[in-house]
């Protein structure tokens, strides 16, 4: 059975190397707040020009259902890529409604995010089956050997569907993309702030060579 | 006078991991860690069931009860032998220490070691 299904995911891969898919469904994962629906945003805002994915907060899980938008057309490196984005809710392995309250939501209020957050992970979590490759989007600034960062590489490895490592927040003073690199070698990074709209150039160049 | 409080770890060998099945490991992690302990797992998970545990994770999460776990293992090492690869064991699992969210927290974590303290409730 292993055998099996190692072949048939080589074979795909090896299809889609040769056929080049010129149309992909990317989500965007990363733990919560290193800037996933900031940069979802703004590649929204670059390319159709209109709308957002959704509202920006320094609370932690403020995206609890994962948004997708559709037909985004990308042109970058001579080439065009069609992208249906999705925006995922932060990846996380506990949920502690008193981390809501210590940023002045009500308990009340504070519990509802909880609640609704983990229905976020497990929805993120869900999307992973159903996507042709991700954007993992990392704060430049924060430590990069997270367990949400080592296990979504794993997963995407795993799957042997590309990954490209977005260092974000690159406005930051204390920001250390090399960090980054040092942690995850063996991927493709490309260090933006999304925020300010710095590298987002390179970052699409990026997308079209990955994939594309 | 120095009170001595303890700490229950729980170090599962790579021969017991390799015997069950994806959910009879990711059961027997919840279970001992909603009951306070800290589980080292010699050879750890792979990538899908540490995915399947943050989602049951999830699902167990409750107020004033449990708040989820803190994980941390090592990047992916790839299968290096033939056999592995004809199998598509191409990425092994790594050495994994859970404990319950609130009571072990990382210090620090990089390439080649993790230190993590442990907190001692009353």
């Amino acid at each position: 059975m292993g055998f099996i299904s190692s072949f048939r995911e080589n074979l795909g891969a090896w299809i889609n190397k040769i056929f080049k898919k010129k149309r992909a469904k990317i989500g965007l994962y990363g733990p919560p707040n290193a800037g996933k629906t900031t940069l979802a945003n703004r590649i929204l805002k670059d390319w159709s020009g209109e709308g957002t994915f959704g509202t920006i907060s320094p609370i932690p899980h403020e995206t609890r259902r994962a948004i997708r938008k559709e037909g985004l057309i990308i042109n970058a490196n001579g080439s065009t890529i069609e992208l249906d984005i999705v925006d995922t809710p932060g990846m996380a392995t506990k949920i502690d409604f008193k981390e809501f309250m210590a940023f002045g939501l009500s308990e009340a209020e504070s519990k509802k995010r909880a609640k609704e957050a983990t229905e976020g992970v497990i929805e993120a979590i869900k999307w992973l089956d159903d996507l042709d490759g991700i954007l993992l989007v990392m704060d430049s600034s924060e430590d990069p050997y997270t367990q949400v960062n080592v296990t979504v590489i794993g997963n995407m490895e795993a799957r042997k569907l590309p990954l490209l490592i977005v260092a974000n927040k690159m406005d930051l003073p204390n920001a250390s993309p090399s960090r980054i690199k040092a942690a995850f070698p063996q991927h493709a990074m490309v260090q933006i702030s999304a925020l300010e709209g710095s590298n987002i150039d390179n970052l699409y160049q990026a997308i079209a060579t990955n994939f594309g | 006078m120095i009170l001595m409080r303890e700490v229950h770890m729980d170090l599962i060998s790579e021969e017991k991991l390799e015997n069950m099945t994806s959910m009879e490991k990711i059961r027997l992690i919840l279970d001992k860690v909603k009951n306070g302990k800290i589980v080292v797992l010699e050879s750890g998970l792979t990538p899908d069931e540490e995915v399947r545990l943050i989602e049951m994770t999830m699902t167990e999460i409750r107020v004033d009860e449990f708040s989820g776990i803190e994980i941390e293992s090592y990047p992916s090492k790839k299968g290096g032998s033939f056999l592995d690869k004809i199998f598509g064991k191409t990425l092994k699992g790594r050495m994994t220490v859970i404990g319950p969210a609130n009571q072990i927290h990382t210090i620090e974590k990089d390439k080649y070691q993790i230190s993590t303290k442990v907190s001692v409730g009353d």
